[in-house]
């Protein structure tokens, strides 16, 4: 900025830091409690300091689950598969669509455009209970792939790397034309390597957006050893009628947010640079 | 064919499911799937007469706004602010970027947590300076925290949107501005904040649609909708009779009114999004 | 033999839009054609043609004795230069330029012999592993030429390649690449909207106005003795001066404001209204003369002064050795070399 008063510098560093606090401040009390024992949690006022109980809490909950819900091992390891397996599969799905409608004429080419366009953005949230319909006829309850499946069906990552396609210059086609490249040699040679900022942000959209699914889990899944560990932090919740375990309930929610946050950011540069260069 | 997979996908599991929402929304089932009806649009009336629906309808916009205003205020704030200081802008940012990253669910259960009336570390605090709160019977008050908590989450990414729109301001046209002897507060309502119109405008309608339909996951578990609906919102109210009433019919007309109503703002942001990509 | 033939080569856009109007040319082997033209003739349309990259509507192109209409771009054994560089981002300098003889095949040694071999020509060795990003324009430039040699192709298409450089790299690179293409020997298309840059390089020129070629000739043919009014106005800078003119009843004489000018052979001419031109440089100042000019403004370059003037209200622009005094308002007196005068139709610009 020009100038550099002292005054106003601090004024926004004030502000930012009170923004960071409010922000981060629901995240410190979770690993607070996360850190204290049951007892403790029920004594008011509560802690804002850690405790000395994070690893009793830790281990009890990764070894053997909260109430009567699956171990959290287990359920780490469903969500990540899922997390995976979402973003995977819809970045596949996505760049060999995209590449076919940005670069092939064929029949059909804007009604299939348009198809998934419409997908685009449509939550699974809203056409919910037809499509629990369709997987239970196809049998595909208590698995990875009706977990999955459904949810590649939206069509934002065909849509932004179609976006992205349409920004890669046409000299470069025309470039590996001349040099003798075929459609496949120029999408693996030249396309994917071209587009890997923006497959990289997807994948860090998509993990999350995969990692955090909630409801549609919650629908297929009745199997206790298919549960991801977002979904059973509402189990937890509803376990006992008196009042929660929470600070099994908080280690957990810990654990839900530590693969995703690490994700994030660690590819922070690469993700923010994706998702505002892209989506807009 | 290299569309193939993506469109056998959607066929499957999009048109599928949306064709049969549709035909469901025109029958009438008992809840133990005996005797279907075929009732044509008796569904969508019933809708639009129920009072209970009408005022659904009216919370969910009310609670989008609510949300998106919050949201992009806060944000807009800080990111105004990350863009004056010189150092330390990448710090902010990486510290801020968490709540991205941080499922529904779990953000709910953690405001939960510090709401929860008994022993609620901000609820406590609030009843001792004299301030009831008590979410789980209160309705404006359980709406509150879900706005916060659903807001709270969406400030990451309202951030990122807004600090990068504001570095994409040319230098000179600030400092312009400052040779005009604008104050930083002038420049700032003056300058940046019509020049991000776009950005705002686009993450308007990105917040309204996950507000609408992404916070589920907040309000089934810091209200269940509760209490006495108070904060029961369209998705909600899609999966509860659905899943829970098992009023097929009912629900699938729902899920359509939402259909139409995604495609509709996704039709006009597509549009927004394309005049965008022309300057 | 002609090593690239056009044979009224045509292209119609599926809209209707003619953008080339049939095109004639023989092109002998090792020669450096330009196609020159302003923005919009449709000079880069003409060589994507050749190269592949766009449909040939009507007509035929040979390349090397082999009609190519239908081959695919890689199958023509051309290679090209892009305006915009067009260097894969992801690839080193090095793999920029091994990819097409890759995709071809070559074994791994032969490329790599290549590569080094062309990469010393254009000394570009030290370059070799760093990535496009990391380099100036002009260096840029020469991989993107790096890219085109190696391959050992029948021809070299080059699409604008100077015009993102700057102006005095812009003046080296084109002694480079006339000078490499005098070396190699390849025949090379090459397209540009700069009539210096088309003047300097071409052993022949094409000058191309709405997907018409006004004229195919040498560059001194061209300045020499311009088919037509446009080519005239097109090649040389300052641009030609016009005026309109009437022809005496005898073809002998041309008039024009208030000067008469006699010439030395009749002219044939349909009509008494002509267009008259002349070069800036083909003028001499004289104390007397039947042709006075006003002065409105002079540049001086240093070996020589430009001159902007008007004869009534048709500007007129000189250019003469030296430093000339001369300021707004003055009035200048000049003769035209008679043997330099060219004449124009005026309903068509066709030379008469």
């Amino acid at each position: 900025m020009i100038e550099n008063r002292p005054v106003s510098t601090f004024i926004s560093h004030a502000v930012l830091l009170a923004g960071v606090a409010i922000v981060l401040f629901p995240i410190w009390i979770t690993i607070v409690a996360a850190s204290h024992d049951a007892a403790r949690l029920l004594q008011v006022p509560l802690p804002l300091g850690l405790g000395d109980q994070f690893y009793e809490n830790l281990k009890e909950v990764i070894g053997k689950g909260v109430g009567n819900t699956a171990p959290l091992g287990l359920m780490l390891f469903n969500s990540l598969v899922m997390a995976l397996m979402i973003a995977i599969g819809k970045i596949v799905v996505s760049l060999l669509s995209a590449y076919a409608i940005v670069y092939f004429d064929f029949k059909f080419r804007m009604l299939f455009f348009w198809m998934i366009f419409i997908t685009l953005m449509l939550p699974v949230e809203v056409r919910i209970l037809p499509t629990y319909e369709v997987v239970a006829k196809l049998g595909m309850l208590n698995t990875y792939w009706g977990l999955t499946l459904p949810l590649i069906a939206s069509a934002t990552a065909t849509f932004m790397f179609r976006q992205t396609f349409l920004s890669v210059p046409d000299e470069l086609l025309e470039a590996a034309r001349i040099d003798g490249a075929g459609p496949m040699q120029f999408f693996f040679d030249i396309l994917i390597p071209v587009s890997r900022t923006s497959i990289a942000a997807m994948f860090v959209i998509l993990f999350i957006y995969g990692w955090n699914q909630y409801l549609w889990p919650l629908l297929i899944t009745t199997d206790k050893n298919m549960v991801t560990i977002v979904m059973s932090i509402k189990t937890m919740m509803e376990a006992l009628e008196e009042l929660p375990k929470w600070h099994h309930i908080m280690m957990t929610a810990l654990l839900a947010m530590i693969p995703p946050v690490l994700v994030v950011i660690g590819m922070q540069k690469l993700f923010v640079k994706g998702l505002t260069e892209t989506e807009k | 064919m290299l569309v193939a997979p993506q469109i056998i996908i959607t066929l499957v599991f999009f048109m599928w499911p949306a064709s049969q929402a549709v035909y469901q929304s025109l029958l009438i089932e008992d809840a133990f799937g005996g005797n279907t009806a075929f009732v044509w649009f008796d569904n969508f009336k019933e809708l639009f007469e129920d009072d209970h629906y009408i005022k659904t309808v009216g919370r969910t916009f009310f609670y989008s706004a609510m949300v998106a205003m919050l949201s992009l205020s806060v944000s807009l704030v800080l990111a105004a602010m990350a863009d004056r200081v010189i150092k330390g802008t990448g710090i902010y940012r990486t510290l801020l970027i968490w709540p991205y990253a941080v499922a529904p669910v779990v953000a709910g259960a953690l405001w939960v947590f510090l709401f929860y009336p008994t022993t609620g570390i901000v609820s406590t605090f609030l009843t001792s300076i004299g301030y009831e709160w008590n979410h789980q019977l209160k309705g404006d008050q359980a709406m509150a925290l879900v706005v916060v908590a659903a807001a709270w989450k969406q400030i990451s990414y309202n951030f990122l949107f807004f600090l990068a729109g504001m570095q994409a301001i040319p230098k000179s046209l600030i400092e312009a501005a400052s040779i005009d002897a604008a104050s930083p507060f002038k420049r700032f309502w003056t300058i940046i904040f019509p020049l991000i119109t776009p950005t705002t405008f686009f993450l308007l309608v990105v917040n309204i649609v996950y507000a609408f339909f992404e916070t589920f996951g907040i309000i089934h578990v810091v209200t269940k909708g509760g209490p006495a609906n108070a904060t029961e919102i369209l998705v909600y109210k899609v999966y509860n009779d659905g899943f829970v009433g098992l009023d097929l019919g009912g629900s699938a007309a729902q899920s359509v009114i939402l259909m139409v109503l995604v495609i509709g703002m996704t039709i006009f942001q597509f549009k927004f999004i394309e005049r965008k990509v022309e300057y | 033999m002609s090593h690239i033939l056009l044979k009224g080569v045509e292209k119609i856009y599926p809209n209707g839009y003619k953008a080339i109007h049939g095109i004639d040319m023989e092109i002998e082997e090792g020669e450096f054609i330009v196609l020159v033209g302003p923005s919009g003739c449709g000079k880069s349309t003409l060589l994507r043609m050749v190269a592949g990259l766009e449909d040939i509507t009507n007509g035929e192109v040979h390349i090397a004795g082999r009609k190519v209409n239908d081959l695919e771009p890689s199958q023509r054994d051309i290679a090209m230069v892009f305006q915009n560089y067009a260097l894969y981002p992801h690839m080193t300098n090095y793999k920029n330029m091994a990819y097409g003889l890759k995709n071809l095949g070559t074994p791994k040694d032969e490329i790599d012999k290549r590569v080094k071999e062309v990469a010393k020509l254009l000394e570009l060795e030290d370059l070799l592993d760093r990535r496009p990003k990391e380099l100036s324009g002009g260096q840029r430039q020469r991989v993107a030429m790096g890219r085109a040699i190696v391959r050992k192709p029948t021809a070299f298409l080059f699409d604008e390649p100077l015009s993102n450089l700057d102006a005095k790299l812009r003046v080296q690179m084109r002694l480079v690449i006339k000078n490499l293409q005098a070396r190699l020997g390849t025949t090379t298309l090459y397209v540009t909207h700069d009539q210096v840059e088309a003047m300097t390089m071409a052993d022949r020129l094409i000058v191309l106005k709405d997907g018409i070629a006004e004229q195919i000739g040498t560059p001194m043919e061209l300045y020499d003795k311009p088919e037509t009014k446009f080519v005239g106005g097109f090649i040389g800078s300052p641009a030609m001066n016009f005026i309109d003119a009437t022809l005496s009843s005898d073809f002998d004489e041309i008039q024009f404001q208030d000067t008469k000018l006699p010439l030395k052979t009749k002219l044939n001419s349909q009509s008494s209204n002509i267009i008259f031109g002349f070069r800036p440089e083909h003028v001499t100042l004289v104390d007397n003369s039947a042709m006075s000019l006003h002065v409105e403004l002079v540049e001086h370059l240093g070996a020589e002064s430009i001159i902007h003037a008007k004869l009534g209200e048709t500007p007129i622009t000189l250019r003469l050795n030296g430093h000339i005094e001369a300021k707004n308002g003055d009035t200048l007196n000049v003769d035209i070399d008679a043997d330099r005068y060219h004449f124009f139709e005026k309903e068509s610009g066709l030379r008469l």
